[in-house]
């Protein structure tokens, strides 16, 4: 047996033991989703379980060092753990946009002191990060935002409004793009971290089309910052915030196997039947393109680990993703009929096809537009004029 | 296994992009074959020296005298084939004949092996009967007589069929026409009595054949397994095409996409270079995105190939559909891109637009594999 065998073998020995039977279940809403935070109230004993099991061996952040809270696990052993949970259709321990977004941020541009104390944080799920980047007049034109940080010498006085921050009003703290000089566009913005419990900060839930309200503005009235509590330098956050958007996009595409890109023409053939060839042949196309996607994203992962991927790359599995899941839902609606359309009724979970069918309308918004994502992948990978 | 190549198949790789980048290229090949009213279809001298380079027998065991490597490697070769538009033999004989006579007694790989991985034969599969790629449905009789075979019918889209050394032939030997089972493949010399050839260029310049078999008889030896089961091995031959045309397909692509970026990058237009317009920028982004994935895809199917898997199969119907719609679209997009010389035969790209034709009919289009891919997941 090699090596990588010998390791998928005890991988899954582990997870035989240790994951619950009902974390195996298929994800059905968004209370099914360890999020983790001080305020985080379990869905089950078994949710509870399957999170503390993970975090005593790393494995909610397996591919993070185990100083910060990682099971230190390289590309190869990484890829069998995603393939080993797959298998047994075992639901992430924990998501987090720290573990998604900031952590990988950290890693490349955080001090060994910031590694160390806000890492274990996030790979023991307590404390629930939010983003702090698009402001009102600042959405694909994100650089011109205007939330300010005053200088006082050892700390920054931090006024503006930023909007569209996921859960913030559950979050426990933001990292938060903040302007630190008028005078500079892209090298004034620097990259905060702090809590949202300081005095000055306040959310508001914006309620969506979905009826959800998983969007807040947040504003910022005199908030105070340790200079401690800065990620990479003074006036370089452009740096962080780009490294990080691309992490950001890469969650968004769905890489990774996220089930929801799955092929979907055998679920609706269970649920109720395509009597129609049109409806077929649509779904036929569709799961064409899902499963092609799977395998791009299967392959960006591979590249991306060992620095083969283009580094503008996470853009267009944003862009092919989000767009492709549009359409996942716009075809269940279709073949979903009458039932798809209610939006409180208990056979569809209060309305989950419906719902689920507006909320990835964002999908091609949030994290940068699809246009924006199709400039940059002019500009950046195929280098065109004037992109 | 990660979904990049080893450092063996980059080196490969390597090898191979400079050597048909240049042997292969299109002035030398496609345009002098066509210009010259080649009736071939592909260049002895050039097939010699795939062979003095191993590729002939890429797919070939080593007990066979071959390289013994994989459908990964073979698509390494075939992508190149096909951004040079190369007019080869490559995909008939070393992958699909070869894959099926890899499954043969050793008398008939004796009979046809050597010669294919010396460069010296050709091979032809002889598999649709009608405009379509229907190989669910095979109607060519093949009647035991003595301790052999009579094969009569007709045979279609049979590329390098006039040229081959052997066609491989799959022969209804029971059942109707529409059965599964009931199939037998033949290795069918070319001097076999009552074959008739009816060659035709194609709109890519390739030579395909109408064969009709007029009470063709063969022996019990150019059985290719088991008689009334040649699905078995049909299948593994069709897999083998089909990821190969599948790569080839990704090769045209980007060929035609790599002409086309360079072209938005030169010509201008209102005082500007044309890349420069954001409504072509986001379609070429677009085309860009819509190429990786089918490559994705490519290597994902040859990979569980290689590993036998049996996922393999779904998947590559996912990679034949998805690369025949995405370099469908690149040459649609190049040639509009080019403007009023896209519509030329001067530029290269309206040829990319007539080789994507005809490799995405070939073994099934994307219409053929989607509805696959559908079946294939049970519904």
């Amino acid at each position: 047996m090699t090596d990588l065998e010998a390791f998928r073998a005890d991988i899954r020995a582990w997870l035989d033991a240790n994951c619950p039977p009902e974390m195996r279940r298929p994800i059905e809403d968004e209370d099914d989703i360890c999020w983790g935070g001080r305020a985080f109230a379990f869905k089950s004993e078994a949710q509870k379980i399957w999170l503390e099991r993970c975090v005593a061996h790393g494995y909610t952040v397996p591919d993070w060092p185990k100083a910060y809270g990682g099971a230190g696990m390289d590309p190869a052993q990484a890829k069998i753990w995603r393939e080993e949970m797959a298998r047994i259709g075992a639901r992430p321990p924990l998501s987090s946009f720290g573990i998604w977004m900031l952590g990988p941020a950290l890693l490349k541009f955080g001090t060994e002191e910031q590694k160390v104390h806000y890492l274990n944080q996030i790979a023991r799920g307590e404390i629930r990060w939010c983003q702090g980047y698009s402001e009102p007049g600042s959405g694909s034109d994100l650089v011109s935002l205007q939330t300010f940080g005053e200088d006082k010498g050892d700390h920054w006085i931090v006024n503006g409004q930023k909007i569209w921050t996921s859960y913030a009003d559950k979050a426990d703290w933001i990292f938060c793009l903040v302007r630190t000089d008028k005078a500079n566009k892209y090298q004034g913005i620097s990259f905060l971290l702090f809590d949202m419990t300081t005095p000055g900060v306040s959310t508001r839930p914006i309620k969506l089309i979905s009826g959800a309200s998983p969007f807040c503005e947040t504003f910022f009235d005199n908030v105070v910052v340790p200079k401690a509590q800065i990620v990479g330098e003074l006036n370089r956050g452009w740096d962080v915030a780009k490294y990080l958007l691309g992490h950001e996009r890469e969650m968004i595409s769905g890489a990774g196997g996220s089930e929801r890109l799955n092929a979907i023409g055998a679920v609706v053939q269970r649920n109720g039947g395509i009597d129609n060839p049109v409806l077929r042949a649509e779904l036929a196309q569709f799961d064409v393109d899902a499963l092609a996607f799977a395998a791009m994203g299967e392959k960006f992962l591979d590249e991306i680990k060992v620095g083969k991927a283009h580094p503008a790359q996470p853009n267009m599995m944003k862009y092919s993703g989000t767009e492709l899941n549009k359409q996942r839902h716009e075809l269940l609606m279709a073949a979903g009929g009458s039932t798809a359309l209610e939006w409180e009724s208990a056979e569809t979970r209060g309305g989950t096809p419906a719902r689920s069918w507006l909320r990835t309308k964002a999908n091609s918004i949030e994290g940068g537009t699809s246009e924006v994502m199709l400039n940059v992948i002019a500009k950046r990978i195929l280098d065109l004029p004037g992109a | 296994m990660p979904l990049y190549f080893n450092e063996d198949q980059a080196m490969l790789a390597d090898t191979v992009t400079g050597f048909i980048a240049g042997e292969g290229a299109i002035k030398p090949q496609l345009r002098r074959l066509r210009d010259g009213n080649d009736t071939r279809g592909y260049d002895p001298a050039l097939w010699k020296q795939f062979a003095e380079m191993g590729l002939t027998g890429i797919l070939v065991s080593e007990a066979d005298g071959g390289l013994g490597l994989g459908h990964v490697e073979a698509g390494i070769v075939l992508r190149e084939i096909g951004r040079n538009l190369t007019p080869s033999p490559f995909l008939s004989t070393a992958v699909v004949g070869a894959t099926a006579l890899g499954h043969a007694s050793e008398d008939l790989k004796g009979r046809y092996l050597p010669g294919v991985v010396a460069g010296e034969s050709v091979l032809a599969l002889a598999l649709d009967e009608g405009a379509k790629h229907r190989p669910e449905r095979i109607a060519l009789k093949a009647e035991r007589a003595g301790n052999g075979f009579r094969l009569s019918g007709r045979k279609d889209f049979v590329i390098h069929g006039a040229t081959a050394d052997a066609l491989i032939v799959a022969g209804r030997t029971a059942g109707s026409d529409s059965d599964a089972e009931g199939i037998t493949l033949f290795a069918v010399p070319k001097d076999a009595a009552g074959i008739g050839h009816n060659a035709v260029r194609l709109v890519d310049s390739s030579i395909a054949s109408h064969v009709t078999f007029d009470r063709v008889e063969v022996d019990g030896g150019a059985v290719i397994g088991e008689v009334d089961g040649g699905r078995a091995v049909l299948d593994k031959a069709l897999a083998a095409g089909r990821i190969g045309s599948a790569a080839e397909l990704t090769g045209v692509g980007g060929g035609a996409f790599a002409m086309t970026t360079a072209y938005l990058k030169t010509r201008k237009q209102f005082g500007k270079l044309i890349g420069e317009f954001q409504a072509l920028q986001h379609r070429a982004a677009h085309l860009y995105s819509e190429l990786e994935i089918a490559e994705a895809a490519v290597i994902k199917a040859q990979q569980l190939l290689d590993a036998g898997s049996s996922r393999a199969d779904l998947m590559v119907s996912v990679a034949k559909a998805k690369a025949s719609r995405a370099t469908n679209l690149a040459v649609r997009e190049g040639v509009q891109m080019h403007g009023g010389v896209g519509m030329t035969d001067e530029f290269d790209i309206g040829l990319y637009m007539k080789r994507d034709r005809a490799l995405a009919e070939f073994l099934g289009d994307a219409n053929y594999h989607a509805d696959r891919v559908a079946t294939l997941s049970g519904y």
